[in-house]
């Protein structure tokens, strides 16, 4: 090893796992605040973009519910938001330093995302069978772009989660080494918001 | 002057280059003032051996004074454009007796569209021709505009107006000419390949010249009519 | 709570990693500044070169260009620019010199080089995204570059692609080039996010004890509140133009009317980007110039903590004044005049930069070194641009001269005489510490007096070619009669930029020289009080031997009982009665 990686460690930069600054909230954390920020930004863009399309014009738009599977949505949507729970579990077990727990819940975590992401792509087959595609009209084009870039950011989550449940598993999260678990979590909370306010508008209402 | 404003032929056109006097001499002196300090500063204050600089870090006071004074010129600018723009662009100000002309702006023409003899737009009598817009001195028009294709912008210079053409929205522009003669027009949103090409022409009649005008429409009319879709009048005008 | 508190212990150390590691993929913020540097220097040159072409064309209407005939028939048949040419090179000029030139010289160069060394960090919060920051630029510019060569040309709807124009293929013959602008811009855009959040983190969390927020100099607080703009803007440009790109790929109609979409969502979405993006093109240039001017004149900066909030204020008016670029669009006029309300306002704190920047130079002494005189030369050029703004912001008199040349005019007076001077005084400034060697002093102000000349003497004019109702992105103006006698101002403005362009050689050459058989520099030549100063030139690895502790604020220079003109951060200010920040 390097003198130079000797030094600088493994993960977290130049700030490292303990760094904390002005606002007292950690690094780690602090960016992702600020990533999600911008995350906010970009979905406001296309949902706004929704809203003028839907109510601020007088183009054609029909009833969701005639379109969209509805029951199995709502079922997904309550997967999805179980394994926000289980991600709540996941850092209230790496805080009290309980690795099995931690194990457990970020699996259950993984399982919901993919289960959510799986569920999404069978509904994307089904509809697009029916005829139902992006150059269908207004609907078609922002369904397909809200729930498509939600759909690839919850994937991106998956394989982070994926990714991070591993290095639980070699024990990276022991001994209150648990930023990175927050740091996850507070993506994948973002994502299932995001999740809840697009399920409510484009679905339901 | 070749260099400067074409000569104004539009009601509007007159406060329109007022405003744009006043701005210029109010911006004119600022830039005068603020570019001679800095010019008497860099001079004055230039590193001389025996002089050190003055370690002072700022002055409330002027601080304000140098916010308020421009705060309430620029304020008061604004205060003043806004009657002449809502006079301009606001639909609900335009003259009831105005005459409407139609504008269709497509890569990379202007169809416009008359009313004909009975003074109406919008039935069998209309008629429409390619990139020349031709007007009465002192009457009111109204110009009901959309575009075809992409985004356009009608521009008349000598009028100082311009209005963005968009499809699918209908937009309407107050015109009322002062003087006579024959001005250009271009397009000033960039639309295509032939952006720089989309050339028209105002012409800007008497009465009598008008009455002349349409009379010579009734046969050359006909074909530019059908073109465009209208049926043709197929008879000359009054 | 100010007191600022890091618990990172500082070290610097022998880097001892392959070549690839420490100059290639370095995570190192200064290497990823150079990186920068290099790479945003080559767009400028391309962006230059793009701009000869549409000058050539302007000044000279349907005549053969020299070299002309190495071109592509297809391109430029006979040598001559053929117009879907010619609105190629509008667009592409605007594109490179906005995304590939001045964003990553003033945001990836300065922030980057910067932020950690004058915060007293060793580096930046999250290197190793700092790193794919840079790379991403790599994808992207290739795209936009290709853009160039690929079946049907590049873009040219403008570096605004308007739609409908942009969203098909049917009203310009571009396919291909138009989506790899797009594919180009996204990745663009993330590249920039990660930026963002890395100067974001570094800045609040990452400051040595005793730096607090009003001891920070005014650049750091500069590229803080860009790097805040760009995560609140670059996001909603993302969104708009993967929209475009789906209209263009599958089938979708966000922006077509046929279908119920709507042409002006694009310049909403749009310009709620690009208002903003202005000011991340305007303030970090801003915040050099106010470091380098405090130096140049001996002398604090003048009302340290208004320009701080005239900066904020800036940013935050800044978002709600992007109507200003659709007086004419057909929104609702109503709504267009409370766009004009706000603009006004942004003007004012604008104006109390400039005063206080004078306020500065007001019994200082002043030093006109390369660095100054550029800065100097921000403050003029940046004060003609602000009050052409102004004449914009009437919207009547917008009505006229909005999409003519008086808009190009103050186009090129805030960016080029504002923000590419205060990127030159950047670069003269920190070259020193950046390379361990100074830029030739006298090439420097060579290089300045004449692109000063040549730059006021090619953009001038256009003001009055605005004036006289020369439209923008015009192939030939002459088809237009009142257009023809302002001819001679075109072919004196192409003469004028053939020259500014030619002066460009001087910096270059100073550049290569220096770095090839330059003296050592010293360590402080400028002799400045920033951390950065106080580190060997380049600064090792990890920045500092131990972490600094600040004293006081950034511009203590003149102190009277001090031993020297200036103080730098780390060393106490002499005793004083009074007490002082």
């Amino acid at each position: 090893m390097t003198a130079h990686a000797a030094t600088h460690g493994m993960a977290g930069g130049a700030g490292g796992e303990h760094a904390q600054g002005a606002v007292g909230v950690h690094t780690q954390k602090l960016g992702m605040w600020v990533f999600l920020v911008s995350e906010v930004m970009f979905f406001t863009a296309l949902i706004g973009s929704y809203i003028i399309l839907r109510w601020g014009t007088n183009a054609e738009w029909p009833e969701p519910r005639t379109v969209l599977a509805i029951p199995i949505t709502a079922a997904n949507t309550f997967i999805l938001i179980c394994s926000s729970v289980s991600m709540v579990k996941a850092y209230a077990a790496a805080v009290r330093d309980d690795q099995p727990g931690l194990k457990k819940w970020l699996l259950l975590t993984v399982l919901g995302g993919a289960t959510f992401v799986s569920v999404q792509a069978f509904e994307y087959h089904h509809l697009v069978e029916k005829g139902f595609l992006p150059s269908s009209g207004l609907f078609g084009a922002s369904f397909y772009t809200m729930t498509g870039f939600h759909g690839f950011h919850v994937t991106c989550g998956v394989l982070s989660m994926i990714w991070v449940t591993i290095r639980a598993f070699r024990g990276k999260y022991a001994g209150g080494r648990f930023h990175g678990i927050e740091t996850i979590g507070l993506y994948w909370h973002f994502v299932d918001l995001v999740w809840i306010i697009l399920f409510t508008i484009v679905y339901l209402i | 002057m070749h260099w400067w404003f074409p000569g104004n032929a539009s009601s509007v056109g007159g406060k329109v280059d007022s405003l744009f006097y006043v701005i210029l001499y109010i911006t004119g002196a600022v830039f005068v003032l603020v570019e001679a300090t800095l010019l008497v500063f860099l001079v004055r204050y230039r590193r001389k051996s025996g002089r050190t600089a003055e370690h002072v870090e700022g002055s409330t006071r002027a601080e304000i004074i140098w916010t308020a004074i421009p705060a309430v010129i620029l304020v008061t600018l604004a205060l003043v454009s806004q009657p002449l723009w809502s006079k301009i662009k606001d639909s609900d100000t335009y003259p009831r007796n105005a005459v409407h002309v139609g504008l269709e702006a497509k890569q990379f023409e202007w169809h416009f569209t008359y009313p004909g003899p009975d003074g109406k737009l919008g039935d069998d009598d209309d008629f429409m021709k390619k990139d020349t817009l031709h007007l009465v001195v002192d009457r009111d028009y109204v110009l009901e505009m959309t575009a075809r294709d992409v985004v356009h912008s009608l521009f008349i210079p000598a009028f100082r107006l311009k209005q963005d053409l968009v499809p699918g929205m209908d937009i309407r522009m107050w015109i009322k000419p002062t003087r006579t003669g024959t001005f250009e027009m271009a397009c000033s949103e960039l639309c295509g390949l032939g952006h720089y090409r989309m050339r028209g022409v105002v012409v800007v009649h008497t009465p009598q010249d008008y009455a002349a005008w349409l009379v010579s429409q009734g046969a050359a009319s006909a074909a530019d009519s059908a073109a465009a879709g209208l049926t043709p009048s197929g008879k000359g005008a009054p | 709570m100010t007191a600022a508190g890091t618990a990172v212990p500082a070290h610097t150390h022998v880097d001892d990693r392959p070549f690839i590691r420490k100059y290639v993929f370095s995570t190192d913020h200064k290497i990823i500044g150079i990186q920068f540097l290099f790479l945003s220097l080559f767009f400028l040159l391309v962006g230059g070169l793009l701009a000869m072409g549409i000058r050539w064309q302007l000044g000279f209407p349907g005549q053969a260009m020299p070299l002309g005939g190495w071109l592509p028939e297809g391109v430029a048949p006979g040598g001559v620019v053929s117009p879907k040419t010619y609105i190629g090179l509008v667009t592409m000029h605007g594109t490179f010199m906005i995304f590939f030139a001045v964003m990553p010289l003033l945001v990836g160069v300065f922030a980057n080089y910067l932020i950690p060394l004058k915060i007293g960090a060793p580096d930046m919060a999250f290197p190793r995204l700092n790193m794919w920051s840079f790379w991403l630029m790599i994808p992207s510019g290739l795209l936009m570059t290709a853009s160039l060569f690929v079946l049907g040309g590049s873009s040219v709807a403008g570096w605004t692609v308007y739609a409908p124009l942009s969203n098909t293929p049917d009203y310009t013959g571009v396919h291909l080039g138009q989506q790899l602008w797009c594919l180009s811009i996204v990745i663009f855009g993330l590249s920039s996010l990660l930026g963002s959040v890395n100067y974001i983190t570094t800045v609040i969390n990452l400051r040595a004890p005793g730096m607090t927020w009003f001891r920070l100099p005014l650049s750091v607080w500069a590229l803080f509140i860009t790097a805040v703009l760009a995560i609140l803007a670059v996001p909603v440009l993302a969104g708009a133009v993967i929209m475009l790109f789906f209209d263009q790929t599958i089938g979708t109609h966000f922006y077509l009317p046929a279908s119920g979409g709507q042409p002006l969502m694009w310049q909403h979405l749009f310009w709620f980007f690009g208002h903003p993006e202005v000011y991340i093109l305007i303030l970090p240039a801003m915040g050099i110039v106010s470091d380098i001017i405090a130096n140049g004149a001996r002398k604090p900066i003048f009302g340290y903590v208004s320009m701080v909030w005239a900066m904020i204020g800036i940013a935050f008016l800044g978002f709600i004044v992007w109507g200003h670029h659709m007086f004419q669009s057909g929104m609702n006029p109503t709504l267009a005049s409370a766009f004009m309300v706000s603009t006004i306002v942004i003007a004012v704190p604008s104006a109390i930069k400039v005063f206080n920047w004078l306020g500065t130079l007001w019994r200082g002494s002043i030093h006109f070194t390369t660095p100054m005189l550029n800065a100097l030369a921000f403050v003029s050029m940046f004060i003609i641009g602000g009050l052409s703004g102004i004449f914009m912001a009437s919207t009547p008199v917008d009505m006229y001269i909005h999409g003519t040349y008086f808009i190009v005019a103050h186009i090129h007076y805030v960016l080029f005489g504002g923000s590419l001077f205060a990127i030159y005084a950047g670069i003269y400034f920190w070259f020193p510490k950046m390379f361990g060697k100074q830029l030739d002093e006298r090439l420097g102000k060579v290089h300045f007096a004449l692109t000063f000349v040549f730059y006021n003497l090619t953009f001038f004019p256009m003001h009055i070619l605005g004036l006289g109702g020369e439209m923008r992105r015009i192939y030939d103006p002459t088809v237009y009669d009142y257009l023809k006698p302002m001819q001679p101002i075109n072919v004196f403005i192409t003469v004028s930029a053939f020259l500014l362009f030619a002066s460009q050689i001087v910096m270059a050459w100073n550049i290569v020289r220096t770095l090839a058989r330059g003296k050592k520099a010293d360590v402080n030549p400028w002799h400045d009080c920033g951390l950065e100063w106080t580190v060997p030139s380049p600064p090792p690895h990890g920045n500092f031997e131990t972490t600094p502790t600040v004293y006081h604020g950034p511009y203590e220079f003149s102190v009277p009982g001090a031993p020297a003109d200036y103080v730098p951060v780390n060393q106490p200010l002499p005793a004083v009665p009074e007490g002082r920040r």
